[in-house]
């Protein structure tokens, strides 16, 4: 039995295996890349997340709390690593490996890996969300979309069109993304000064605040809101962009969108002519002539604290991040560099428009963050707890009674 | 006086049989054989229960372990005072009463079918008992593509629905359909427990009573019924601390959105998504008061002797 079990730690051939544990997207590839970042002296393995943000969390930080010294490597969210760097639970990038993984990274997805100035991640591909709509869509409403739009006149365009605004509001994660942004757009903020724990500054209850109820309120009111609206997530709205009767719909959306729609020529589901149609923009803007904040998201790649091989596992980190692999889950899965210098190569070239490359690069480079705090998943419920169901919410109340509510939780006096 | 009492206790006493040293001494070897089982039975109970205890007198966060701060019984204070916990307590209590109402009905109507049918019989009891043996987040999944207007039959089969009616959408429909989901899961194991009870009605008393000329409805409320009182008590014991508990629905059809979150739910995000490990632990620790207080209050509610109910008297 111990023998099993020490021969299956060490793998086959004697050499050690570390387990690298990743989130159901494109695992092709990182299972070639797992493969490939093997060496003469370790086994890189592949170990399957559940597809869920929150259950991936759950699932990591319940071996990590238990000093799992068998995670070597993690796909993590973004929003993951300042909670799991504070609990101790991230081996540092420290000097040369640390300026190996955030050289020519974008702005957006290299904050994503710092936690008190200090590296704790590599990462690895970058996502980003963008308004897809229908040309014919935004045309019949007049809209000139190479211009920046608000969010008001994507949804006065599509009510008065028959048409529809695809968005995520259900009580989950992609929820608080949505806010996070609007808010950010409006050059506010949710909460400020993280990096002091419970003692962060609550902002949530400002004029930018206000002007993303505003636009909930007004997308819940008007008949653009999908039917599925309380309950609506990243893959309900797919189907609304090309449906067998109406006019299509605006619909915020991570960069996955244009391969997933891309796909569906071969598949006979939509025609050529259908998928020419489909337009993509820079995220809304929530106030007009105030540049937006595109949300980003994507995965950086942690090395457990407990690792029984952490010189190994942090130079296996920077392989499956490296510009090869980058290019690769881009081309391959639709997952986007977090390097820009990767979005040059004569793959991703061919692979993607030249606009819609620039149009991600920029909305990385130019996009907001989610709150980096130990305490984000508070944060985080608090919000969605206060701003659920969107039906509900009201500029006048919502953002003052999430503000108090968000104070009271991370003073511990209010339970969530 | 002290005679009088004294002489039945040294009768009693006298009755018993005398232990020779060797069957006390197996009795100490057995002692001794069980006793590991005992200690590890122990440990691995009240371990977790010590534990929580201990937890639950803390400020704790996983992801903050430098801000851990001992707040005596501050996160009781929090939980006893706060809305949400009355609010989910609500709500528990109606899944509980209403699942538990519907279950003991239809579950007595099964009982009844289970144990009169004459053809067919095996295959009868085994689809009336078929949901039971469906996972719970399974049935789960089922109930919610059932009730989803995108590809459910439940919008086409209500007459009088829009057809894109969302269930999830609102408290009161989301909690019918949790509601629906868990009725049609338990049931059977409601009449399982009633079928046990309906076998050990006499069926002599039954005759008599028929002989006597007692209606159906008299048979069964003068007859059936009280003789499965410590039946029905069990089964409606067992489902209502069960149902209290509920979790796999609500986690599967609405992740606890619309207010359709159960306190289990609520225990289970405070200390699993939340990492806040000394509330969670406090509000698990309420959790097990409560059920002690539902069990307590049903087995007085009902005045029935537990052993009784086993027959040991």
């Amino acid at each position: 039995m111990l023998t099993a079990t020490l021969l299956s730690a060490c793998g086959s051939s004697g050499k050690p295996t570390l387990n690298w544990y990743v989130n159901p997207d494109g695992v092709e590839v990182l299972t070639q890349y797992a493969a490939e970042c093997s060496t003469d002296e370790y086994d890189i393995e592949v170990q399957l997340l559940p597809s869920g943000a929150t259950d991936q969390r759950t699932q990591l930080a319940r071996r990590l709390a238990a000093e799992d010294s068998s995670t070597d490597l993690m796909s993590l969210d973004p929003v993951f690593v300042p909670e799991f760097a504070n609990a101790g639970w991230l081996l540092e990038f420290e000097g040369e490996a640390g300026d190996a993984v955030t050289e020519g990274i974008l702005d957006g997805p290299l904050d994503t890996v710092m936690w008190e100035d200090k590296v704790y991640a590599a990462p690895q591909w970058a996502n980003t969300q963008v308004l897809w709509y229908r040309k014919s869509l935004a045309e019949a409403a007049g809209l000139d979309m190479s211009q920046p739009v608000t969010f008001d006149q994507v949804i006065d365009a599509a009510a008065d069109n028959g048409g529809t605004v695809g968005v995520q509001a259900n009580r989950y994660e992609a929820y608080v993304v949505w806010i996070n942004a609007m808010i950010l757009g409006a050059g506010g903020d949710i909460v400020s000064d993280t990096e002091s724990g419970k003692d962060a500054q609550v902002d949530i209850d400002s004029d930018a605040g206000k002007a993303a109820a505003a636009v909930i309120q007004k997308l819940a009111d008007s008949s653009a809101a999908q039917s599925d609206l309380t309950v609506s997530n990243e893959g309900t709205s797919l189907g609304q962009m090309f449906p067998a009767e109406g006019p299509g719909e605006f619909m915020l959306n991570w960069t996955f969108a244009y391969k997933n729609y891309e796909g569906l020529i071969e598949t006979g589901d939509i025609t050529q002519d259908q998928f020419d149609d489909l337009g993509f923009a820079r995220y809304p803007q929530t106030v007009e002539g105030e540049p937006s904040a595109p949300p980003v998201g994507g995965i950086d790649i942690g090395v457990g604290a407990f690792t029984e091989y952490p010189e190994f596992a942090l130079e296996a980190a920077q392989c499956v991040a490296s510009d090869e692999a980058q290019v690769a889950l881009a081309r391959d899965a639709g997952l986007m560099p977090a390097r820009g210098a990767n979005y040059d190569s004569a793959e991703l070239q061919e692979a993607y428009p030249p606009e819609l490359l620039e149009l991600w690069q920029t909305s990385l480079d130019e996009g907001g963050a989610r709150p980096k705090s130990a305490y984000y998943a508070l944060i985080s419920q608090a919000v969605q707890s206060r701003w659920h169901s969107p039906t509900a919410v009201d500029p006048d109340s919502t953002p003052a009674e999430s503000a108090k509510f968000l104070q009271d939780v991370l003073d511990g006096k209010a339970l969530l | 006086m002290t005679t009088q009492t004294d002489t039945p206790v040294k009768d009693r006493r006298a009755a018993k049989p005398v232990e020779s040293d060797r069957s006390r001494a197996e009795a100490r070897l057995g002692q001794k054989l069980v006793a590991p089982a005992i200690v590890l039975m122990l440990v691995v109970t009240a371990f977790p229960m010590l534990r929580a205890l201990y937890l639950s007198l803390f400020n704790y966060s996983l992801t903050a372990p430098d801000d851990r701060e001992f707040i005596w019984f501050g996160n009781y204070a929090v939980a006893l005072t706060d809305p949400l916990l009355w609010k989910t307590t609500g709500i528990t209590v109606l899944y509980m009463v209403v699942t538990v109402a519907f279950e003991l009905v239809i579950g007595f109507a099964f009982a009844m079918v289970m144990h009169r049918v004459i053809f067919a019989r095996g295959v009868i009891r085994t689809s009336i008992l078929v949901p039971y043996g469906i996972i719970t987040v399974v049935s789960g999944f089922a109930w919610q593509f059932a009730f989803s207007y995108q590809n459910g039959f439940v919008n086409s089969w209500i007459p009088g629905l829009a057809a894109d009616f969302n269930w999830f959408g609102e408290t009161t429909p989301a909690v019918v359909a949790i509601m629906v989901s868990e009725i049609w899961k338990t049931t059977p194991f409601m009449s399982l427990l009633l079928l046990a009870g309906l076998a050990q009605v006499s069926e002599d008393m039954i005759e008599a009573a028929k002989v006597d000329g007692a209606t159906w409805t008299q048979r069964l409320t003068r007859v059936i019924l009280p003789n499965m009182r410590a039946a029905i008590m069990v089964a409606v014991l067992f489902r209502a601390l069960d149902a209290y508990r509920i979790f796999d629905n609500i986690f599967v059809m609405t992740a606890g959105a619309q207010n359709t979150e159960s306190i289990s739910f609520l225990t289970y995000r405070q200390t699993i998504e939340q990492f806040q490990i000394g509330i969670g632990s406090a509000l698990s620790v309420l959790l097990f008061l409560s059920v002690l207080v539902i069990a307590f209050l049903i087995v007085k509610i009902f005045r029935v002797d537990l052993a009784d109910a086993r027959q040991e008297k």
